[in-house]
């Protein structure tokens, strides 16, 4: 079977600076695989080269057998990947349900034209584009914040309109870029369980990254280690928490000698 | 001052106003999303109001046909503008798409002269719009509503645009983070082109209707304006399209209505422009609407 998404020998420079070096993995679909790594390893670089931030110096990327290297972010979107960012990026002036609706233009057909003559084309798609909007909302218990200012929502909130948001593209492949970073460890245990029912209910493949152990242990099966922009370690969170070249990453080389 | 004289004043402040409004909207946009001040902005007036000109005067065509026509040619050349000049150095320091918008300007200020002649051109009113009305004792030009009129009708077009399309919704995503709205599957690039074009369009109307109330026109008349209208923009707090529409108002009424009450300081009409600015620079730098913005890291 193809996997969703292949990276191969993927390589990202900053001038001097090699970010991520020769770089390859797979995700099979249906997946929830964990990125971790000390801080500046390069892991929030891979999600930009997924996502067509930027653009690889070397190698390939491909979703589902598709070439996606070099593609226009919004076009990378548009074949299945989206991603919600570290530090939350809502769309501040725009309420709760704006927000995801963003996320559905990609879909829709009618032009300003139509809008501004209020075609009944239009207005049928309006609605819908509510509803589903809505709806989107209401399986992720967020409706009742539908017409609120997105900065208004309590913080474990507003990380969980960020994934709905990414949801509202009807994505295969979602990117969570440490979805429980300064959360309680009470709201990261209700995230876990949050990202497992997203991950049964709209039927995804999950790419995430996070510090947070509990959250990576607790709930993915497979993960993969780098450091230094370079795979070091992929396994179980048995074999990851008794790996030595993973211990050495975090904690530092051990005298050998 | 009796009431009808304060009210022909005041008509006048705000058929000027609305013309500060109509281009103050293009700088707003372009700067709320890209944080530019496009001092190109001025000179499409200028452009709008030549091709009208031109419409009518050389290719005999009438008035209703030559003024949209001229609001699409202008919204054409924004677009251009947008694409050869600001698109290539959109991810270059800011200092300098700021000095290729100065370039431009100059470029089609001198352009101008080059192709339309340096000499003023007198530019004719539609008939009907050169007519005077009694309204209860008021008399007022026939083109003073007209202007008045046919701005509200474009404001009330632009917000239906920018509140109830999706392409004005996602110009106002785009304005708080265009890269996350990239992420969700906008073309940012066609979006930030249809703001370019959308301001370029009133500009022009705002410079065919500039050239009804003046109706001479020169390839520098656009520098002027678009000055005035910039400081409206950012009276009302740049970035957001109600608060230039209140400071374009403001700002036109202000104007006139000093010049009626202290007829002895017109000479300084201009100088009270720039002295509100640096008041409201100095004590609410973010302007009437404007939010305080975290600077982008």
């Amino acid at each position: 079977m193809t996997p969703l998404l292949k990276m191969v020998n993927v390589t990202k420079r900053f001038g001097g600076l090699t970010a991520v070096n020769n770089f390859s993995t797979e995700l099979q679909a249906g997946e929830l695989c964990a990125l971790i790594g000390p801080n500046g390893s390069g892991k929030t670089t891979i999600f930009n080269l997924i996502t067509g931030i930027y653009v690889p110096s070397e190698g390939h990327i491909y979703l589902g057998g598709d070439d996606i290297s070099g593609k226009r972010p919004d076009v990378i979107t548009g074949m299945g990947i989206a991603r919600t960012f570290q530090n939350i990026r809502l769309f501040k002036g725009l309420n709760v349900l704006e927000n995801v609706i963003v996320g559905k233009h990609l879909r829709l057909q009618s032009n300003v034209a139509s809008a501004v003559m209020r075609l009944p084309g239009y207005d049928r798609e309006e609605k819908e584009m509510r509803q589903t909007g809505m709806e989107l909302l209401e399986s992720l218990g967020l409706a009742r914040f539908a017409y609120d200012e997105p900065t208004s929502l309590p913080y474990g909130q507003q990380r969980k309109l960020e994934i709905a948001r990414a949801l509202a593209t009807n994505p295969r492949l979602l990117l969570l870029d440490e979805p429980a970073a300064g959360m309680s460890p009470s709201d990261a245990e209700e995230l876990m369980t949050f990202i497992q029912h997203v991950l049964k209910t709209f039927e995804l493949t999950i790419f995430l990254i996070e510090h947070q152990m509990r959250v990576v242990m607790g709930i993915c099966p497979r993960i993969i280690v780098i450091d230094h922009g370079e795979w070091i370690a992929e396994g179980n969170p048995e074999q990851i928490q008794n790996n030595d070249r993973v211990i050495e990453a975090y904690l530092g080389a051990s005298d050998h000698a | 001052m009796n009431f009808e004289a304060f009210l022909q004043n005041l008509s006048n402040g705000i058929s000027l106003g609305s013309l500060y409004a109509l281009i103050a909207i293009g700088y707003t946009m372009v700067y709320g999303i890209l944080r530019l001040i496009n001092f190109a902005h001025g000179d499409l007036v200028m452009l709008g109001s030549y091709v009208a000109f031109y419409g009518v005067a050389m290719f005999m065509l009438p008035w209703w046909l030559a003024f949209p026509l001229a609001i699409l040619v202008t919204a054409g050349v924004g677009i251009v503008i947008e694409r050869s000049a600001y698109k290539p150095l959109r991810d270059f320091p800011r200092i300098n798409l700021f000095t290729a918008a100065v370039a431009v300007s100059f470029l089609l200020e001198n352009l101008g002269i080059v192709i339309f002649g340096g000499r003023p051109k007198a530019f004719e009113r539609p008939a009907f719009m050169d007519q005077m009305l009694n309204l209860g004792g008021v008399s007022i030009v026939s083109y003073t509503p007209i202007i008045i009129i046919t701005a509200l009708v474009l404001f009330g077009l632009l917000l239906l645009v920018i509140y109830r399309t999706k392409a004005g919704m996602a110009m106002r995503a785009l304005s708080k983070d265009i890269e996350a709205t990239g992420l969700m599957g906008v073309n940012t690039d066609k979006i930030i082109m249809f703001a370019f074009m959308l301001g370029s369009a009133l500009a022009a109307a705002g410079g065919i209707l500039w050239a009804i109330k003046f109706p001479q026109i020169n390839p520098l008349m656009g520098v002027m304006p678009g000055l005035k209208a910039f400081i409206a923009a950012v009276l009302g707090g740049i970035g957001n399209v109600g608060g230039a529409m209140i400071g374009g108002f403001l700002l036109g009424i202000v104007e006139i209505m000093i010049v009626a009450f202290f007829p002895e300081l017109s000479g300084y009409r201009d100088a009270f422009a720039y002295a509100i600015l640096i008041l409201l620079l100095l004590f609410r730098p973010t302007g009437i609407m404007g939010e305080v913005q975290a600077e982008k890291v």
